[in-house]
């Protein structure tokens, strides 16, 4: 079972990084002659209200949700690694104000937040980015800092803090090692649904702006030929649909394979 | 006590963020409130309670005065007032979101149950499957493939639109999808946490019929973190609404706000914004009341943790 995901997993993102080479139309001409052709020989997905080959805007298509959501997860790792550990590590105020924060972020209906934010800044694929992991890096936090509260006290702390290590040595040498695990099954676990928060945004038209193909986008452009050419519908959101499940199942597989108890 | 003094600093720091835009926007703030079009009596009348002529934080607190009054500011494209259009379009909403957690509540705990109960069976591992791939589906794309199928196809139901009940399943199964999905994962690790329990093998000891230990010792106990979770997961309903009022065309506060970003209608946008936010602050003092009911150990106003 595992091994299927992985492998699905690897497939669609060689199918994004590749998309160039082995999309068979350019995801952006615009063909006539073709227009809202039902899936074929030719086009194994049909063609869309401009003649475009959903196929290769798919390819591509990939490529803007695959970076954006791995780009926001590290990024929300990142922000939550470095105040999951300063916070637990310090205690006392500073993480009673962290936390405040993070519980603030983690209840707070996210589509709103970052909607609240692409308002602010222009719609784009760095706005959706940062939307995500303005929200995002709270739950990292949350269970870093979790970790390094248990791990505070454990004695191999103690032994570097007697033999004379700062805190910033004993935080970053010594601690941030032991959260590595916990960090990346977190990353799988929150991965699908980043996808499709992304997903989402471009489907509302914050996202990345037409012509740029995203599986959002493309859903929400098409969605008016619903009943006459439902493949151009169908196989975008297909496309997020087993990209985010093949996430979240791997992302369940590697917190089991941790013993974690942690998401939903 | 301490999640209630929580939401002080979230809806002060939401108003903030709105006021950031109203200053941000280029121009006057008190045109970007109310349009251009609006009657010059209007904007003056903004334009004295935001003491435009102070420093900022003294702004901010006209600002605050201006939202206590309920002036939200005006539509940029109809001049109507936003209060009244939130007013009009709340309880569509508050109807679609009601009408979801009918179907995700019951269904989820249920679902949720049986999975633990049958916890490594065919029964467990179809639920659960079930239950990753609702977590996985986007709900604009669930939403049309419903529209098609049932509508389009089937005619069984209207598309979209608004109307008697018939108008209201279709986007609150859309809109039920991931929170029934969450819960029945949630109730599902809950319940199978709470079977193995010690107190459980002495139910089973002392000779307690299985069916009395589900129901009574083990449900009662699963209900408090429960009603957290369908409690906390009214955000999700709230960003469901945005997605699934779209496509059905609901009339609720959804739409509304989607309506205001594509035309960049600022005063829509923050009033939705503000209003989803207190209705999402209101909700959590609720739970937080109802958790002192289910569970008297948890008090509310002295000496929490």
């Amino acid at each position: 079972m595992s091994r299927v995901v992985v492998a699905l997993l690897i497939g669609i993102f060689a199918a994004s990084v590749l998309a160039p080479f082995i999309s068979p139309y350019d995801p952006e001409e615009i063909n006539l002659d073709e227009l809202r052709m039902a899936p074929c020989v030719k086009h194994p997905f049909g063609t869309d209200s401009k003649g475009r080959d959903i196929l290769s805007r798919v390819f591509y298509g990939g490529r803007i949700s695959l970076s954006v959501a791995l780009i926001a997860a590290v990024l929300s790792m990142g922000v939550g690694l470095l105040v999951g550990l300063v916070s637990g590590y310090a205690g006392g105020k500073v993480d009673a104000a962290v936390m405040l924060l993070v519980d603030l972020i983690l209840a707070f209906p996210s589509l709103l937040l970052a909607i609240g934010i692409s308002v602010i800044l222009p719609p784009g694929i760095y706005t959706v980015m940062i939307a995500i992991a303005s929200v995002g890096w709270a739950s990292f936090a949350r269970l870093v800092r979790g970790h390094v509260l248990s791990l505070r006290s454990a004695p191999f702390v103690e032994a570097a803090r007697a033999l004379g290590c700062s805190g910033a040595r004993v935080l970053f040498v010594h601690l941030l090692p032991q959260c590595i695990p916990l960090v990346i099954v977190m990353t799988g676990l929150k991965l699908g649904g980043y996808i499709l928060t992304e997903a989402s945004l471009s489907f509302l038209g914050l996202g990345a702006q037409p012509p740029t193909p995203t599986w959002g986008s493309m859903i929400s452009a098409n969605r008016a030929f619903i009943v006459s050419a439902p493949w151009m519908v169908i196989f975008p959101g297909l496309a997020i649909t087993v990209t985010s499940l093949c996430c979240n199942l791997l992302g369940d597989v590697l917190r089991d394979k941790y013993g974690l108890k942690i998401g939903g | 006590m301490r999640r209630i003094l929580l939401l002080v600093p979230l809806l002060l720091g939401i108003t903030a963020l709105t006021f950031t835009l109203v200053k941000t926007l280029p121009g006057d703030p008190a045109l970007s409130l109310v349009g251009e079009r609006a009657s010059p009596e209007v904007i003056e009348s903004i334009r004295r309670e935001l003491k435009t002529d102070q420093n900022v934080f003294v702004q901010y607190l006209g600002y605050l005065r201006l939202l206590g009054k309920g002036e939200f500011g005006r539509s940029y494209f109809t001049n109507r007032k936003v209060s009244d259009d939130l007013i009009a379009k709340f309880p569509n909403t508050l109807l679609l979101a009601v009408g979801a957690m009918t179907i995700a509540v019951p269904l989820g705990i249920f679902l949720g149950f049986a999975a633990a109960v049958k916890s490594g069976t065919a029964t467990d591992r179809m639920i659960s499957s079930f239950s990753v791939i609702g977590l996985s589906l986007p709900v604009f794309w669930s939403g049309l493939l419903l529209m098609l199928v049932l509508s389009l196809e089937l005619r069984l139901l209207p598309p979209a639109g608004m109307g008697d009940v018939r108008f209201l399943v279709m986007p609150s199964v859309t809109l039920a999808l991931p929170a029934l999905a969450t819960l029945t994962r949630i109730s599902r690790t809950t319940l199978i946490d709470l079977l193995h329990m010690p107190y459980i093998r002495t139910a089973r000891a002392k000779g307690i019929p299985e069916r009395r230990i589900r129901f009574v010792h083990v449900f009662k106990n699963a209900l408090l973190p429960l009603v957290t979770v369908i409690g906390l997961d009214f955000g999700s309903y709230l960003n469901g609404a945005v997605l699934t009022e779209t496509i059905f065309g609901w009339d609720g506060i959804g739409r509304y706000a989607m309506e205001g970003i594509t035309k960049r209608d600022y005063p829509v946008i923050m009033g939705c914004i503000i209003v989803g936010t207190t209705v999402y602050v209101v909700i959590n003092l609720l739970v937080d009341v109802l958790y002192h009911y289910l569970d008297p150990r948890v008090r509310l106003f002295a000496g929490d943790e």
